[in-house]
C-alpha cells in the first residue's frame, strides 16, 4: 500500500488562493501549528476560513498569523474576540465574519461530513442568529434550520498516525475530529509517523480512508517547547 | 471583599454535591475558589473536558490539553476528553446541571446579552462561543454580573437592549448588591449584600423588582 505520508509543501500544495479551509485546533491548542506557520510563508490569500474558536488570547499564535497576514477574507466561527487583528479587520471592512454559535458551527461541520443536509438546533432562537434562516416547530418546540459546512481543504491535528492516515489523538482533541470527515481534502499533522499496526485499531480516532495526507509537524519535543514559552509569555506558568 | 470576589463567593454557594458544572470566563470561574466544603462538582471544558483543573507551576503542564481559555490544564482522575461536537451535545442535551455565565444585560424575564456590543454599523463582536447552546441546555443557568455600568447604569433591565444570547434562559442573577430570582411573576428579590438595603438595590435597579416580605442577607 502507498504511504500517505507526503511533506508538508506537496500537501499544502493543494490550497490554493480564495479556497474555504477548516483549521483543527482550540486557541491554537492541538492546532496544525507547523502547517499554519507554512501558510504564512507560502502566502496563499483570499481564503474563507472555517475554525471552532479563534486565535489563542491576544493573537499571534496558531490561525491568529494567517489573519495578522492579511490572508483570510472571510472568517466563519463562533467567535473573534481572542484575535485583535480580526476584529480590527472586521471593522474596518476587510474581513468578512459569519457567526455561528460553537456548538452549532460544530453540527454544521459533522453535519457536512456525515452527509446529512443541515441541523435542527434550539440554539440561537429569539436572536439574531434567526436572521434568513428556516424554523421548525416540532413537538412545540422552535428549532433553527441550519445547513451543512464543508471545505475545500481541512488541516488537522493529530498525535500519531499510520502511514495508512489513521489518527491517534492526544488530550483535547476540540474540532480535528469533526473536520476530518468534512473536506474534499483532509491534511492531518501529527507528531509521529509509524507503520500500519502500531496503532491499536480501538485507539484510532479517525479512520485512515478518511485522511488524504499526513505531514509531520513539529514534533513532540518542539511542540512543548512552543506551549512552554506560550504560556510563560502570557503569565500561566512560573 | 471586592464586588467580583463577593459575587464568586455566592456563586459558588449554588454549587450542588455531584453537580456537573461549566464556568464561563471572568466571575464564574472565579467561584470555584469558593466550593463549599463537602461539595464536589465535576467542571466541564466546552473545547472537551470533564474533570479537570487549572495549573500554573512550570512542569505541570501538559502541551496537548487546555481548557476552554487555552491555559494549562491537568485532567483529574476519572476526568475524560472528547470531541467538539460530543462536548457540544453534553451541554446542549441537557447533561450539564448548571452553569454560571457573565452577562452585558439580563432582564426581568430571563432574557440575557452576552455576545455583542456595536463594533460599526449592523457589526457585532465579540461572538458567542459557547454560550448560546449553554444558555439552551444547562439545567440551570446563573448569571453573575456587576449590578451596574461604569457610569451608574443599571444592568438590570425591564428588557435588555443589545442582541440577545438566549431568551428565557436565566434562573437566578447574582450581583454584588443582591440575589434575583427570575419567577413567572417577575424578578424576585432573594438576597441583599452584607450592608445594602432593599431601597438601594431598587434605587440601582431599572428592573421591576418584587419584594416578599423581609429579604434576608446573601449566604456566603
Amino acid at each position: 500500500m502507498k504511504s500517505k505520508e507526503v511533506s508538508l509543501d506537496a500537501a499544502l500544495s493543494h490550497i490554493k488562493d480564495g479556497m474555504t479551509i477548516m483549521i483543527g485546533g482550540f486557541l491554537g491548542m492541538n492546532a496544525p501549528l507547523a502547517a499554519i506557520d507554512r501558510l504564512v510563508e507560502l502566502g496563499v490569500k483570499d481564503l474563507t476560513l472555517i475554525t471552532a474558536v479563534n486565535a489563542y488570547p491576544g493573537g499571534g499564535f496558531g490561525i491568529g498569523k494567517l489573519i495578522e497576514n492579511h490572508q483570510v477574507k472571510k472568517y466563519i466561527g463562533s467567535h473573534i474576540g481572542t484575535c485583535p487583528a480580526a476584529v480590527e479587520q472586521y471593522k474596518n471592512g476587510e474581513l468578512e465574519v459569519e457567526f455561528y454559535p460553537q456548538g452549532t458551527i460544530i453540527e454544521k461541520i459533522r453535519a457536512g461530513g456525515a452527509g446529512l443536509g443541515g441541523i435542527l438546533t434550539p440554539t440561537g432562537v429569539g436572536t439574531l442568529m434567526e436572521e434568513g434562516k428556516q424554523k421548525v416547530t416540532i413537538d412545540g418546540k422552535v428549532y433553527l434550520v441550519e445547513t451543512a459546512l464543508r471545505a475545500d481543504v481541512a488541516i488537522i491535528r493529530g498525535y500519531k498516525a499510520d502511514k495508512m492516515g489513521n489518527i491517534l489523538y492526544r488530550g483535547t482533541p476540540n474540532s480535528n475530529p469533526v473536520m476530518a470527515l468534512a473536506a474534499d481534502y483532509v491534511i492531518a499533522e501529527v507528531d509521529y509517523v509509524v507503520e500500519p499496526g502500531e496503532i491499536e485499531p480501538d485507539r484510532v480516532g479517525t479512520p485512515g480512508i478518511l485522511v488524504d495526507a499526513v505531514v509531520k509537524g513539529y514534533g513532540e519535543e518542539k511542540t512543548r517547547e512552543i506551549f512552554r514559552e506560550l504560556w510563560i509569555k502570557n503569565k500561566k506558568l512560573a | 471583599m471586592d464586588a467580583r470576589e463577593l459575587i464568586a463567593r455566592r456563586a459558588a454557594q449554588e454549587f450542588k454535591d455531584g453537580y456537573v458544572v461549566n464556568l464561563g470566563f471572568g466571575i464564574p470561574v472565579l467561584a470555584a475558589a469558593y466550593i463549599p466544603e463537602g461539595v464536589e462538582v465535576i467542571l466541564q471544558a466546552e473545547n472537551g473536558i470533564l474533570n479537570f483543573e487549572t495549573v500554573t507551576r512550570l512542569g505541570e503542564e501538559d502541551p496537548y490539553v487546555a481548557d476552554a481559555a487555552c491555559q494549562p490544564t491537568r485532567i483529574l482522575p476519572g476526568g475524560s476528553t472528547f470531541d467538539l461536537a460530543t462536548s457540544f451535545a453534553i451541554i446542549r442535551g441537557g447533561h450539564v446541571d448548571a452553569t454560571i455565565l457573565g452577562a452585558l444585560e439580563v432582564d426581568q424575564e430571563g432574557n440575557i446579552a452576552n455576545w455583542a456590543l456595536p463594533l460599526a454599523p449592523g457589526k457585532w463582536s465579540p461572538g458567542m462561543g459557547g454560550a448560546m447552546d449553554l444558555l439552551v441546555g444547562a439545567k440551570r443557568v446563573i448569571c453573575t454580573l456587576q449590578h451596574t455600568d461604569k457610569k451608574g447604569r443599571s444592568k438590570i433591565l425591564k428588557k435588555c437592549t443589545l442582541p440577545l444570547s438566549a431568551t428565557k434562559a436565566v434562573d437566578l442573577i447574582i450581583t454584588e448588591l443582591a440575589v434575583m430570582e427570575v419567577t413567572p411573576e417577575g424578578l424576585v428579590l432573594k438576597e441583599v449584600a452584607p450592608g445594602v438595603s432593599v431601597d438601594q438595590v431598587k434605587a440601582a435597579t431599572e428592573a421591576d423588582l418584587i419584594v416578599k416580605g423581609p429579604v434576608p442577607e446573601m449566604r456566603l
